[in-house]
């Protein structure tokens, strides 16, 4: 079983590339607000980047609380999430550990991380990671770093 | 709200008059002719019926437009401002990253149109779910740094969500070179759009992106993503946007003897070792950042450690640096160290002043001290080059207008010089000069390029690459080039990405979303767009046959040696006459 972690924020450029993969790929949208994962700086863009999103708690108080079985318990951590079954009543945000669940304003629905990875290959500089279970709980710094993906060019010319 | 169709045929604008405070959604026009950013801007000007009126009236608008590509593709992430400049009055657009594209994107709507004025000075919240106006008196004056921390405070929930653009006191101050200032690291810069923000009584817009858009079923669109995705970020194009960042052109262009130095008395000189792309990357980067949408991260940040006390007393600063302000509040003004001209950016920032006009036209100020031009008696401190300190206050008295040599500096160093005398080393290409000294086709290109900026075209590049003298083709080469890049103008593409966006990619591009419309017309509504723009300009006060280029810029030496007055006057005759036909004159 894989998860999503993100061990090397302070490496985060706030392009949100991730975001936009999410909403796209996942959820078949466009915006911030209906993705899994969340960036977003802690008090204006001078203080870096943080990333909300599910640490796929096991049990996950999300999934305990929801009355309806929208989201029930994924073996080996997380939740899966079925849309189609929610009342929109928000009590998994509330118990969210992390504030990993964003309720999307005009459906009423939860957005959170269904640890698929597919937002992971659109992070420029390896801030995320899909990692298999064996490194969940490794420490952030254990995780191998890949390589920048920018590369270099040569010769110079104006902007 | 059901989610917004991304292949609508029509625009969705926010209309704001802060006059009675009253706001209205409108779907405008039709998106396969006036496609979006620049031509959006300009159809909604156009619309507007205001050519006539005065510039500064308080019904002018002013407009942020984003294109149908924003958000959408990686590099589309910048937001057209469009606005009567107060600086020449004319019909201009000013481009800017940051947040602000995407949140408005997100927020539903292809362009915010603000007009009135405030009765108090306000701040205005804008999303799909909210409109409102919150009374900021006890911000007046505030810097830009002071009034973002507050900003952010307004909404909550918000974070990462959201667009947060102010003015600083030289746009409530009416300076004719006040910028907007966009999520901390990014301007409208030219030509005065913070000015124009000031005169509506309002001290900062915050987009909240907070909607829904649908995207088309299938593969095609998110397989062309991954593909573009693929193009910037593992292959060469882009790493010297964020390596070195476009400081890197500082040692070559000095190579060339293409780098204005002393208010362009010079254009190489020994001093570039002090302050390369390279150094102040290892000495002060302190990060890089990106617009929201852009894999790159082209945003060099340094850190700038400033002792305040006598003992161990520090305060630290982020300072966003690149080229340009490098260039005109660096080597313009003589200024070497890094850390002095990283002050004076910073200052620059504070007040909310445009960083490339402000600093050539103080170069200006520093060189008609030297000849005796202007005294104290003006200048209130010594203004003389390589001294930082004068600079320093000077940036302060020109956003506060403190008195007639400032109020007169600040619409331009043309405008003090018609008072002090000095036109002949006034750095003027239509607004203060870009910091490339590459030659007779650039210096025509930025002075009667519908931006004056050295992004309307690439008229540096052609000094650069072709020896032959020839108007014509260099003429041939500006018309093409603006067509191509306001074609990406449009969309609103990050000029960083031209290489990658080409026509062909962005139809393709156009069509994976359902735009087919669009993508069949594109060359031909960008033409319609390019020559709009011109209609507009030339409509409120631009005359390209008046247009002159100051003496200074004959008097320069570059790697080809001498400027050839005669090529420049050809090529300066033939674009004009081009520009003419494409107004409608």
């Amino acid at each position: 079983m894989k998860h999503l972690r993100t061990p090397r924020m302070d490496r985060c450029i706030g392009c949100q590339c991730c975001v936009l993969a999410c909403a796209r790929l996942v959820h078949k949208l466009h915006s911030w607000t209906t993705a899994g994962i969340h960036i977003r700086s802690s008090g204006g863009l001078t203080t870096g980047f943080e990333a909300d999103v599910c640490v796929a708690c096991e049990p996950a108080p999300c999934a305990q609380t929801c009355p309806t079985a929208a989201l029930t318990q994924r073996k080996g951590g997380g939740v899966i999430v079925r849309h189609e079954l929610c009342l929109r009543c928000g009590e998994c945000a509330g118990v969210c550990p992390v504030k990993a669940i964003q309720m999307e304003q005009d459906s009423g629905l939860p957005y959170l991380c269904v640890h698929c990875g597919q937002c992971a290959p659109f992070c420029p500089y390896g801030c995320i990671e899909f990692t298999d279970d064996a490194d969940r709980d490794a420490p952030d710094d254990a995780i191998p770093v890949p390589s920048v993906r920018i590369r270099k060019e040569s010769g110079h010319a104006p902007n | 709200m059901p989610p917004i169709d991304i292949a609508r045929p029509f625009s969705r604008i926010l209309h704001y008059d802060a006059t009675s405070g009253k706001a209205r959604v409108e779907e405008f026009g039709l998106r396969a002719e006036h496609l979006g950013g620049s031509g959006l801007a300009a159809a909604l000007y156009e619309a507007s019926g205001l050519a006539a009126a005065s510039p500064d009236a308080e019904e002018q608008p002013i407009i942020f437009a984003v294109g149908p590509l924003t958000g959408l593709f990686p590099l589309m992430s910048k937001c057209v401002c469009g606005f009567r400049s107060p600086y020449n009055g004319q019909w201009t657009e000013s481009h800017a990253g940051g947040r602000l594209a995407l949140a408005l994107r997100f927020a539903g709507y292809d362009a915010l149109v603000v007009t009135g004025r405030a009765s108090e000075l306000s701040c205005l919240i804008v999303g799909g779910h909210r409109v409102r106006a919150v009374p900021v008196p006890f911000l007046r004056g505030a810097d830009v740094f002071r009034t973002g921390k507050y900003m952010r405070g307004m909404v909550k929930g918000f974070s990462g969500h959201r667009s947060t653009i102010r003015i600083g006191r030289a746009g409530e101050n009416g300076v004719g070179f006040a910028c907007i200032n966009v999520d901390s690291f990014r301007h409208f810069g030219r030509l005065g759009s913070g000015a124009v923000l000031g005169g509506k009584n309002i001290k900062g817009i915050q987009v909240v992106g907070d909607s829904v858009s649908a995207l088309p079923p299938g593969k095609s669109y998110p397989s062309l993503v991954r593909d573009i995705q693929l193009a910037v970020t593992t292959t060469s194009a882009m790493r010297k946007y964020h390596d070195l960042g476009t400081p890197e052109n500082l040692e070559p262009l000095n190579k060339l003897h293409a780098l204005p130095w002393r208010n362009l008395q010079k254009t190489s000189d020994s001093g570039i070792s002090d302050m390369t792309g390279q150094r102040i990357a290892e000495d002060l980067l302190l990060r890089q950042s990106a617009c929201a949408g852009c894999p790159v991260g082209c945003i060099h940040i340094a850190l700038l450690r400033e002792q305040f006390g006598d003992e161990h007393d520090y305060l630290y600063k982020q300072v966003p640096y690149d080229y340009e302000p490098l260039f005109s509040l660096g080597t313009m003004l003589h200024i070497t160290d890094p850390e002095r001209v990283l002050s004076l950016m910073d200052e620059t920032e504070k007040t909310g002043l445009d960083c490339m006009s402000a600093g050539v036209a103080l170069a200006w100020a520093a060189e008609a001290f030297e000849k005796g031009l202007v005294s104290e008696k003006e200048t209130l401190v010594p203004l003389r080059f390589g001294e930082w300190e004068g600079f320093e206050t000077a940036l302060r008295h020109l956003a506060g207008r403190d008195n007639d040599f400032y109020r007169l500096l600040g619409q331009g160093a043309l405008a003090a010089a018609a008072c002090y005398g000095g036109d002949d080393f006034a750095c003027v290409l239509g607004q203060e000069m870009a910091g490339y000294a590459t030659g007779e086709v650039f210096f025509v290109a930025q002075t009667l390029g519908f931006r004056h900026s050295h992004l309307d075209n690439g008229g540096y590049s052609f000094d650069q690459t072709v020896t032959e003298k020839d108007a014509g083709a260099a003429v041939k080469y500006l018309l093409k080039d603006e067509h191509d890049r306001v074609m990406l103008t449009c969309m609103v593409a990050c000029l960083f990405a031209r290489k990658v966006y080409t026509t062909e990619k962005l139809q393709e591009c156009l069509s994976s979303l359902g735009l087919e419309d669009m993508a069949g017309v594109l060359p031909e509504a960008a033409g319609a767009v390019r020559d709009l723009r011109w209609k507009l300009k030339m409509g409120t006060g631009f005359d390209p046959q008046k247009a002159r280029i100051p003496k200074r810029f004959t008097e320069i030496t570059t790697w080809k040696g001498g400027i050839d007055a005669t090529y420049m006057e050809e090529t300066r005759g033939l674009y004009s006459r081009e520009i003419l036909r494409m107004g409608g004159r």
